[in-house]
């Protein structure tokens, strides 16, 4: 690993300061530290806001379930407010990675590294999830623009995440026997209007399945969507699993989710 | 006193290692040490032009930077191949040099080209990447199945063949197989598995300038023989001059068994740059480097007639050596595998043909089973299939085919001494509830899920030893093993053995035996290995032969103690040797009742004399002191032997494999210490189910290794696994005074057939290759699906 400067600022507004071109922010460390200890990369400054108070927690309104970027993953696991409004929600951060992965990880970091195959991004754009940035608001379906790239402008941080509460959702994960990453995750929320089926895995990002999502919102069965082909082309093909493959588990745990909802 | 051996003793070890106080070579700092990072070759097949290290000198913190042009200067000898194996046209095996750092050629990723030492192992890292090699890449041959076609890597190997072995008879073979009603067939491909030892290979070196002595910290699992093939071929220092110390070491696997291009750099280094080093791999570098297992591309066929008699046998295999023939590299895919791939069955005639070849991947050697494990695959295919295509029930055409007498000739080298195979599968049947099997199979069908069993009854060759035998077969050494019980005069005891615990647990079961042996608490003996400083000599743990070759020499050594013990006694209670008995640590004149303990004699041993009270004569022609040491050579293998039983359950929608069910019944002959001895089954079938259903070792066409971290490459879990019902048979091996046979690697060697078996049951009979992923076994029901479709 490459020596960096280390800051643990207090506010957003200092660590907002002290961000550059070679910083890098720094919350559970899931992706930066392994990176950086592969010489994959480098930074001149990491800038730590893990003690930013503000950026943790959970709030639940009415109608939404804000989640502080900082808040961990176990945390959205088991909270009470969460299994209520959102159990899927809930369900999603508690398979995520394994224990140690849980106890550290954060969603604003796994959201705004937008790894392929991480499981928070198909919950923020099926959940129409508002990200709350130090400098604006984007909607969730804007934010994530490609593989492991984001809308998010240099020295712009997450602040939080604002979901939707739906009707109903869940989530079904076919895990990657190896990194337990999603070979395909699949997130299903029926709100008052329409259904969103967001797949995450499949493809190099994240993304909303518009013929099966269609479907769904006229009816909400498992019949609506009997017989639906899911096109492999464009999906991932690597070691893991072919393109094929894939499309037969989206298509498969759209269905479980459907059903478990 | 009632025995220990048989009871289940907790473990010594397991204190230390709970509460984090195992000393591990990576614990181990000495001061002013300097850090070593090897530069490696990202190429699996280049020549090397010219390497530049000026730039690395001048980095910050850079002590020294050394690469094959000086460790060829100075003629270190490189790593060898333990093994001098045969064609079968009576020409010798063609083996490539293999220097510690390469100076002309990369045969693999991840072979070191030079080192760098420096302060800190950040600046070490630093000036590694400022080493500049200058490559010139060529094609790389990756497929063992294509090695032969393709161009030579090695200068003087002739089709990248290392030899082309055969054992058996071909032509016996040929009229067997003119005989028989049916000839079953099978192709197999025995996945290359990364061993992943918990514990990446690490070593501290620190070197003498007074004494001019080396020791060398490492993680070994035989220090002795790590000594010894430095001294002799690496030339590094002379075998007084050089030390080497494994301490705790957190698994092997077969791993650790080489002696490894880093510790004979570093040894020879810390001599050259005068300072202690340190290095410690990095998983990637474990991952690259550590010798890999298995990588078998096998024909085989089964002549047998209708009624199910197994006539003849032929096997036919392409074993990768990767880029390098290692210490067992050879024999791994020679003789300890095709004398096993007949199985525990009478088949009159059989031969197994080798065609080993190199190839740029990591070098293989043995890895728990070693060759065994692709012998039971093959043969318990073959078997399965068998029944399948007669129309016979799995358990029956075994049963047919098993050897009922004892000693029971195999047909390829081994005399079998003891056994039941009927028993254990009989036991294994009932465990499992084979009967049962059909009423499960029907409700997962009800389901929507496949069901499927598996049976796979194994016999291995294992207690790696007797001398005779192994030179014979092509060993450079023999392989006895080594024991020194001191018997101190206070009372406690140390034992010294050659064989080398990293997981074993001889802590305990060695201290089980020499305590019977001796008659004095366990507690008052501790175990003393893993140091060439410490005890006499000893050849390692691997082959499972720690117990039975190791364990036995010190029951030997305790018996010297004991017989000198009763000749001390006789004169200390003033009676005739024969008239003393020993039991439960007491010398008793039978006739007086008169007695001496043991540790009373031992002090007497030390305190050769008479004053006053004590009275504590030698004997004539004995010298004082109480410490006996022993080699023992066994005059066989053991052959532990057993039936295994899994039943699998297979979502068609997903491919998805859960093993629903695991039954092994096993002998062992005498079990030492049960829940030890089940400790070893539970890993080696949890090693053994990744190896059948999950473990992918993946190079792409350029030889880099595309599962080269934990993201990739799946290790199984403790989710992987339902809970295994062990069992146990027993038939005491007579080749050892405690009957004792190995069982080290048993559940490795049984389990992937049985697994494969299950799915392949479930699946109708359709063949699918090791790792059964979910994709693979997807794929396979649909197209069952489809063929389904167009029968109706």
């Amino acid at each position: 690993m490459k020596s960096f400067n280390y800051h643990a600022p207090k506010d957003v507004k200092d660590a907002s300061k002290l961000a550059s071109s070679s910083s890098a922010f720094l919350a559970g460390g899931m992706t930066t530290i392994p990176s950086m200890k592969l010489g994959l990369a480098s930074y001149k400054d990491v800038i730590d806001i893990k003690n930013i108070k503000k950026l943790s927690g959970i709030k639940v309104s009415g109608k939404t379930v804000t989640v502080g970027a900082t808040t961990k993953h176990v945390e959205v696991a088991t909270s009470k407010d969460v299994k209520k409004a959102i159990p899927a929600l809930a369900k999603l951060a508690g398979n995520i990675g394994d224990a140690q992965v849980r106890n550290r990880g954060t969603i604003g970091g796994s959201i705004s590294n937008n790894d392929p195959s991480a499981c928070y991004p198909s919950a923020c754009i099926a959940l129409n999830a508002v990200i709350h940035t130090n400098k604006r608001k984007i909607d969730a379906e804007k934010f994530f623009t490609g593989m492991f790239e984001t809308a998010l402008k240099s020295g712009e941080l997450v602040e939080a995440v604002e979901f939707q509460i739906p009707e109903k959702a869940d989530y079904q994960k076919h895990p990657n026997p190896a990194s337990r990453y999603a070979i395909i995750g699949v997130f299903v929320a029926k709100h008052k209007k329409d259904v969103n089926v967001a797949v995450t895995g499949a493809k190099s990002c994240v993304y909303i399945d518009k013929d099966l999502s269609k479907k769904l919102s006229s009816n909400f069965s498992v019949s609506a969507i009997e017989g639906t082909e899911v096109k492999s082309s464009g999906m991932n093909s690597d070691m893991h699993a072919s393109a094929e493959y894939r499309a037969n588990l989206v298509s498969l745990y759209t269905k479980k989710a459907v059903e478990a909802c | 006193m009632a025995s220990l051996v048989g009871s289940r003793v907790e473990r010594k070890e397991d204190t230390r290692f709970l509460q984090g106080k195992g000393r591990y070579t990576a614990d181990i700092n000495i001061a002013n040490q300097t850090y070593a990072v090897f530069v490696r070759s990202p190429h699996a097949r280049a020549k090397i032009k010219s390497v530049d290290t000026s730039k690395a000198l001048k980095s910050s913190g850079v002590v020294g930077v050394l690469t094959g042009k000086e460790i060829a200067e100075d003629k270190i000898g490189g790593l060898i191949a333990g093994w001098a194996i045969r064609s079968e046209d009576g020409s010798e095996m063609k083996v490539p040099a293999n220097p510690p750092l390469a100076k002309d050629i990369a045969n693999f990723v991840g072979e070191p080209i030079a080192v760098v030492f420096a302060e800190t192992l950040d600046e070490a890292k630093e000036g590694a990447e400022k080493v500049k090699v200058d490559y010139k890449v060529l094609k790389a041959v990756v497929d063992p199945a294509e090695a032969m076609k393709s161009e030579a890597i090695h200068d003087g190997v002739d089709k990248n063949l290392c030899y082309d072995w055969l054992l058996g008879d071909r032509k016996a073979v040929d009229e067997a197989f003119a005989k028989a009603d049916k000839i079953i067939k099978v192709d197999l491909i025995n996945n290359r598995l990364v061993p992943n030892a918990m514990e990446p290979r690490a070593c501290v070196v620190d070197y003498n300038t007074a004494s001019e002595e080396i020791t060398l910290y490492t993680t070994s699992q035989n220090p002795h023989l790590s000594r010894l093939v430095m001294s002799a071929f690496g030339g590094v220092a002379p075998e007084n001059k050089l030390r080497v110390v494994a301490p705790d070491v957190g698994g092997g696997f077969g791993s650790k068994i080489n002696v490894y291009n880093e510790e004979i750099v570093c040894s020879w280094a810390s001599k050259k740059i005068e300072r202690p080093i340190k290095w410690v791999a990095e998983r990637t570098e474990s991952f690259l480097t550590d010798t890999h297992g298995r990588d078998h591309v096998t024909h085989a066929e089964l002549a047998v007639t209708n009624d199910g008699k197994f006539l003849g046998f032929k096997n036919e295999t392409i074993a990768n050596l990767g880029a390098y023939a290692r210490v067992f590299g050879t024999v791994t895919p020679t003789y300890l595998f095709g004398p096993c791939a007949t199985g525990v069955y009478v088949i009159p005639a059989a031969y197994s043909n080798v065609k080993a070849v190199y190839t740029n991947t990591a070098p293989v050697d043995a890895y728990r089973g070693a060759g065994r494990p692709e012998a039971t695959y093959t043969i318990e295919r073959l078997v399965e299939k068998a029944a399948m295509e007669l129309g016979m029930d799995k358990t029956e055409i075994r049963m047919k085919n098993f050897p009922t007498q004892f000693p029971f000739k195999q047909t390829l080298v081994h005399t079998v001494d003891s056994g039941d195979y009927v028993a254990g599968l009989e036991k294994a049947k009932q465990m499992a509830d084979y009967a049962g099997f059909e009423a499960r199979r029907k409700k997962s069908e009800a389901n929507g899920k496949l069901r499927g069993i598996g049976v796979s009854s194994y016999f291995e060759a294992c207690g790696i030893a007797p001398s005779a035998a192994v030179m014979s077969l092509g060993c450079g050494v023999g392989l006895w093993e080594s024991a020194e019980v001191r018997f101190n005069p206070t009372g406690q005891i140390s034992v010294f053995t050659g064989a080398h615990s990293h997981g074993q647990s001889h802590d305990t079961t060695f201290a089980q035996i020499a305590a019977d042996e001796l008659g004095v608490p366990m507690e008052n003996i501790d175990v003393v290995h893993g140091d060439t400083d410490k005890g006499t000599f000893g050849m390692g743990t691997y082959g499972s032969r720690s117990l039975t070759v190791g364990g036995i020499a010190i029951v030997n050594a305790c018996k010297k103690i004991v017989a000198k013990g009763k000749r001390v006694a006789a004169k200390m209670l003033e009676v005739n040797e024969d008239e003393i008995e020993f039991k439960d640590g007491e010398f008793v004149a039978l006739k007086s009742n008169k007695k001496k303990t043991i540790g009373e004699v031992a002090f007497a041993c030390y305190l050769p004399g008479q004053r006053d009270e004590m009275k504590s004569p030698i004997p004539e022609g004995d010298e004082p002191g109480l410490i006996e040491s022993s080699f023992f050579d066994p005059a066989n293998f053991s052959f532990p032997a057993g039936s295994h039983i899994c039943e699998v359950e297979i979502d068609p929608e997903t491919g998805n494999v859960k093993v629903e069910k695991y039954t092994a019944v096993d002998d062992f002959g005498r079990i030492v210490n049960p829940m030890i001895v089940e400790g070893q089954v539970h890993g080696g079938i949890a090693q053994g189910i990744g190896q059948a259903l999950h473990e992918n070792t993946q190079y792409d066409e350029t030889g880099q290794l595309m599962t080269a971290s934990y993201m990739d490459y799946t290790m199984p879990r403790a989710d992987n696994f339902p809970e295994f019902n062990l069992g146990f048979t027993c038939t005491h091996a007579t080749s050892n005074p405690l009957g004792v046979k190995g069982c080290g690697e048993a559940g490795a060697i049984a389990s992937p057939p049985t697994v494969m078996n299950a799915v392949i049951d479930a699946l109708g009979g359709q063949e699918i290759s090791m790792p059964a992923t979910a994709e693979k076994v997807w794929k396979a029901c649909k197209s069952i699906k489809k063929s389904n479709a167009k029968a109706a």
